[in-house]
């Protein structure tokens, strides 16, 4: 262990013009600034999120996401935060369990005008080392297609399972997602242009989370979802925002696996979430990016392991 | 042995799969947006030497393997087994199979000192230094003059070895070996 800090001055004086921008983009194109609590009585439902519990039985926010939406529910109009936010065991080269997120929410915004958003800022915010980006919009489906050769809609288990296990080399305990999980991390992502904004969009139903359902042009039900990578990275990922109380309730007990479900986020459901889209970025991997590095502890001033 | 899970995968870490001993050699978290976490690990198969890749679920752990590296001299070999000796004092013999000395059998000289690899104690690979001295006793005549340039020719060295040298060597010259590459270096 090492007193000094794994970032260099240079990182930080980036990561602060980044911030600088992100607010100056807000006040161009109005969000109100909130912050909301990093401890909280519930926890994420997400089973593929592991929550840190403190030991007064409090539990580190994994996205701001559910405080948001209460605001939201109150009245605040369109807002946006940077916070903070904790993932256990979320640690590699190019993860850390603590890292910074950009979430916002905007009300009476649809999914495509929320990407136009997202890839306007985007631009903005690496356009000192990428002066132009293309852009691209490909369906899950398409995607998986074009560079996996699998309908990830039609094709049998049996398919997605033994092209997943080709590409994992072996045997996994998994479920269909949890192959398509593998399809797509390890055959798509990588095979996907570079030096271009693409936004994936339409994933299946059973990977929603918060977001709502609705069936495409094949009459398939998929997730009104998008997830924006680029050069190899995961920059966001974006909801149209389910705001059915009872819907979100089954979501949540199915997910659950023991752990407290947030009564207060479905009271305020109950109460009514206005139309809204709403996105998180990572913060982290844009300063990556910015300082060409694919080390995570580069950005970082105490990395997971100077902490 | 201990159980080693994902996150404490790190290079040269010696663990079980599929019932083989591996090197772990790299480790690379990957988490897909609100997918399954992944850790796609490379790793040496150290009886054969080869290189896999394969991807856990993060958290899923492997055993470890009782895999030992030592410095052994080597003794004699019997015909059947190669006798190896730690240099450590102990004076610790291990023989080693014809299938664990593999190649390397062709660079081993008594006294010299070889990496031998354990593994639950009996020897699993043998490893020699990347540069090896060994006497030439067969080739053509050496070319007088020629000492610099040009042309090469098959000699065969104390261990059996047959390596290319420039025309100029001779009988009875000892050389040094790149084990790596099996190429003449250089005289010693």
């Amino acid at each position: 262990m090492t007193w000094k800090p794994s970032a260099s001055t240079m990182a930080m004086q980036l990561r602060a013009r980044l911030y600088h921008s992100i607010r100056q983009h807000f006040i161009e194109h109005p969000a109100l600034e909130v912050e909301t609590p990093i401890l909280a009585q519930a926890p994420v439902t997400d089973p593929n999120i592991a929550p840190m519990q403190t030991q007064d039985g409090r539990w580190l926010h994994t996205s701001p996401e559910y405080a948001m939406k209460r605001l939201l529910c109150a009245g605040s109009g369109d807002i946006y935060q940077i916070a903070k936010v904790f993932r256990q065991g979320e640690a590699g080269q190019r993860h850390n369990p603590e890292f910074s997120m950009l979430e916002w929410y905007r009300l009476g915004c649809g999914l495509p005008q929320l990407m136009a958003e997202v890839a306007s800022l985007t631009r903005r915010l690496l356009s000192q080392q990428w002066p132009t980006l293309g852009l691209k919009h490909l369906s899950y489906r398409q995607a998986m297609q074009q560079f996996a050769g699998v309908d990830p809609f039609e094709a049998d288990d049996a398919e997605i399972t033994a092209l997943g296990q080709s590409l994992a080399g072996q045997v996994l305990d998994l479920t269909r997602d949890g192959w398509l999980d593998v399809i797509m991390s390890h055959r798509v992502e990588p095979a996907l242009p570079g030096d271009t904004l693409v936004f994936i969009d339409h994933f299946p139903a059973s990977q929603a989370a918060l977001a709502k359902v609705s069936m495409d042009e094949h009459g398939v039900p998929v997730a009104q979802r998008f997830e924006l990578y680029f050069n190899g990275y995961e920059l966001a990922n974006g909801y149209d925002e389910l705001s059915d109380p009872v819907e979100q309730r089954q979501r949540f007990e199915r997910e659950a696996a023991g752990r407290p479900i947030d009564e207060a986020l479905l009271q305020a459901l109950e109460a009514g979430l206005p139309a809204c889209s709403g996105v998180a970025m990572g913060l982290d991997r844009l300063v990556m990016l910015m300082c060409q590095t694919n080390r995570i502890a580069d950005v970082l001033t105490f990395d997971w392991s100077r902490a | 042995m201990a159980n080693y899970s994902t996150n404490e995968f790190k290079s040269g870490l010696k663990v079980m799969l599929d019932g083989e001993p591996c090197s772990i050699m790299e480790n690379e978290y990957v988490k897909p947006g609100k997918g399954q976490a992944f850790n796609r690990v490379k790793l040496r198969n150290l009886r054969n030497g080869r290189v896999m890749e394969k991807t856990f679920k993060s958290g899923e752990s492997l055993e470890g393997a009782d895999v030992i590296e030592l410095d052994m001299e080597y003794l004699y070999t019997d015909g059947e087994f190669w006798h190896f000796m730690a240099t450590d004092g102990s004076f610790e013999q291990h023989g080693a199979s014809q299938e664990a000395v593999g190649d390397t059998v062709k660079w081993l000289k008594e006294q010299d000192i070889y990496t031998v690899t354990l593994f639950n104690g009996a020897v699993l690979t043998v490893t020699p230094p990347n540069f090896v001295e060994l006497e030439v006793t067969e080739t053509d005549p050496g070319l007088k003059g020629d000492t610099a340039q040009g042309g090469s020719k098959p000699a065969t060295l104390s261990t059996g070895a047959v390596v290319k040298v420039p025309l100029f060597i001779n009988v009875g010259e000892v050389l040094k070996i790149d084990t790596r590459t099996g190429e003449y270096v250089s005289r010693a």
